[in-house]
């Protein structure tokens, strides 16, 4: 496994790197949602702070996997996106932009537990 | 603007070969040095670097033997620009209206990456033969300081 997967405050935390082969990405899709069914996570944050090239394989790969930890009851947030990848991310990945972002992992922790707060009560 | 300095003129490429998987991020490392030397923006860098790794990828996956990624600066008009061609002789594309559609993929792909290529350029052309190969030229281009 390439990319460590985190928990954190009842919260799973990746963060991808860069020059990712595709069967690492696909393996980083099998090993979060692994993660989430196994044990129950209340949310996922996907870092991509790391990440200048997203591609129309990372894009979907990315976009797949929030999807999929959505159905199985996670709230998905990604974040650290630098302002020149999501201008070439309109481009080539529209479907990631309806996949909720924050600026950084303090904002999408903070929002994850507002989220999951508002659900508990 | 200096005249010398922004004429016509073609410079000597770099040629990936790309047979291999981790030659995708040579290629895209490749270009994104020649961006920065030119003095593109980042987001132009971004655009470079996302497109190369679309049509290597493209040869790797779509080809039984490879292809090359030759990249170049270009300057015309005063401004200078990069140049990504990518030449191979695989089996070709029999569609290439369909190719070009956001949605189009003959392996179980995820489609979306020529037409991406070619909103991210500023310039995009490609010709393809069945039985004789696919080529694809891009260009995008900076400012002239
Ligand atoms: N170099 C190539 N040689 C042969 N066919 C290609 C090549 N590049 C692209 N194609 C064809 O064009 C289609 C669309 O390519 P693309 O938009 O990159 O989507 P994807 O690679 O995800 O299928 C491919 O599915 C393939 O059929
Ligand atoms: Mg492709």
């Amino acid at each position: 496994m390439k990319i460590a997967i985190l928990k954190l405050r009842g919260i799973l935390l990746t963060s991808i790197q860069d020059d990712l082969s595709d069967q690492d990405a696909l393996d980083f899709q099998r090993d979060v949602l692994q993660k989430i069914t196994d044990t129950e996570f209340n949310g996922l944050v996907i870092d991509i702070t790391a990440m200048d090239v997203v591609d129309s394989f990372m894009a979907r790969v990315i976009n797949d996997t929030a999807i999929q930890a959505k159905m199985l009851g996670t709230r998905v947030i990604l974040c650290g996106m630098q302002p020149a990848v999501a201008l070439t991310l309109i481009e080539m990945g529209r479907e990631l932009l309806g996949v909720e972002t924050a600026l950084n992992i303090d904002q999408a922790f903070n929002r994850l537990e507002m989220l999951i707060n508002e659900q508990e009560v | 603007m200096s005249d010398t300095k922004c004429k016509s003129r073609d410079e000597s490429g770099v040629v990936v070969t790309i047979t291999e998987e981790w030659h995708v991020g040579k290629s895209q490392r490749a270009v994104k040095m020649l961006a920065l030397s030119i003095g593109l923006s980042q987001v132009s860098i971004y655009s470079l670097a996302t497109s190369v790794s679309e049509l290597a990828n493209n040869l790797f996956f779509h080809t039984n033997y490879g292809g090359t990624i030759t990249l170049k600066v270009v300057r015309k008009n005063g401004r200078a620009g990069i140049e990504i061609a990518a030449a191979d002789k695989g089996p070709g594309i029999a569609d290439l209206d369909s190719a070009m559609l956001d949605s189009f993929t003959t392996n179980g792909g995820l489609g979306g990456g020529l037409p991406g290529v070619e909103r991210l350029m500023d310039e995009f052309e490609i010709a393809s033969q069945v039985g004789v190969g696919t080529w694809v030229v891009a260009r995008k281009w900076g400012k002239c300081s």
